[in-house]
C-alpha cells in the first residue's frame, strides 16, 4: 500500500482561542459548508488522593502518532460525507484549563458532523500513541491513561 | 541486526532511557521482551504494547530485520 507523507498535527503547547477562532475564520470562503462541530480537549484539575493536577506534559510517538492520525483522517473521509476536517494536538505542558486538543469537522448539513465528530475523538483516544504525566501541583506525578467512559 | 528500542511515557521514566541500540540474533518480540525485562526488572510488572516499524505486533512475532522497536506505555491523547 502507498504511504503518503501525513502531514503534522502537533503544536507546541496549549491551543489558543486565537488559534481556534482564527480557523474558524478561514472557512467562511468555503460557502458549501452549512455545518461545522468542534471538540476542544480540556486538562482538567482532577483530585488525586489531596494533590490536584496543575498541569499535563505530553510527548508521543510522533511519527507513529501522525500517521495514525492520517489513517483517522483517511476512514473519515470514507465513512462520512464532510467537506473538511482539522486535528490539533498538544505537546509539551497545558496547564488546568488551557486546551490540548482542537477536533474540527465541517459538511455540507449538520446530522453527519455529531458523528463524525465522535469517532474522530473516540479513535484519537484509542490508537494514537500519545502519552500524558499529570504533574501535581507539589510536583510529583502519575501517568495519564485513556479510558472509554470519560 | 540492529535494533533501535524506543521507550515512552512511564516506560522512558523506569528505564530512564528514551532510546538505546542492541545487537541481536532473530527472535520472537517475546524473547526480546525477556532479554529487556532482565535488563530492566521494573518493565516485567508495566502494560504496554509494541511497535516494530510504527505497527503495533503480538509477542509471537518475528524480528528478523534491523528494526525499530517502540515500547508504549496507555495511550493519553486527547
Amino acid at each position: 500500500m502507498e504511504k503518503k507523507k501525513p502531514k503534522n498535527v502537533f503544536v507546541q503547547g496549549a491551543i489558543s482561542s486565537d488559534f481556534i477562532g482564527n480557523s474558524i475564520a478561514k472557512h467562511q470562503t468555503k460557502t458549501s459548508i452549512g455545518a461545522h462541530n468542534i471538540f476542544l480537549g480540556q486538562v482538567r484539575a482532577d483530585q488525586v488522593d489531596e494533590r490536584t493536577i496543575t498541569a499535563i506534559e505530553y510527548t508521543a510517538y510522533e511519527e507513529m502518532a501522525n500517521q495514525k492520525f492520517y489513517e483517522i483522517r483517511e476512514s473519515t473521509f470514507d465513512k462520512f460525507e464532510i467537506t473538511c476536517m482539522h486535528i490539533y494536538h498538544s505537546l509539551g505542558t497545558v496547564k488546568a484549563g488551557e486546551i490540548c486538543l482542537f477536533v474540527f469537522v465541517s459538511a455540507p448539513r449538520r446530522k453527519v458532523v455529531f458523528e463524525a465528530l465522535e469517532f474522530i475523538v473516540e479513535a484519537i483516544k484509542a490508537d494514537v500513541p500519545v502519552f500524558g504525566k499529570e504533574i501535581f501541583e507539589d510536583q510529583t506525578h502519575q501517568w495519564k491513561q485513556n479510558s472509554y467512559t470519560e | 541486526m540492529e535494533l533501535n528500542i524506543k521507550y515512552f511515557g512511564m516506560l522512558a521514566e523506569a528505564t530512564a532511557t528514551h532510546e538505546e541500540q542492541m545487537q541481536i540474533e532473530t527472535c520472537s518480540v517475546a524473547q526480546l521482551l525477556e532479554k529487556l525485562n532482565h535488563r530492566y526488572p521494573k518493565l516485567a510488572n508495566m502494560d504496554f504494547k509494541v511497535a516494530i516499524n510504527q505497527q503495533l505486533v503480538r509477542p509471537d512475532s518475528i524480528i528478523n530485520s534491523e528494526a525499530e522497536i517502540a515500547l508504549l506505555p496507555p495511550f493519553a491523547g486527547g
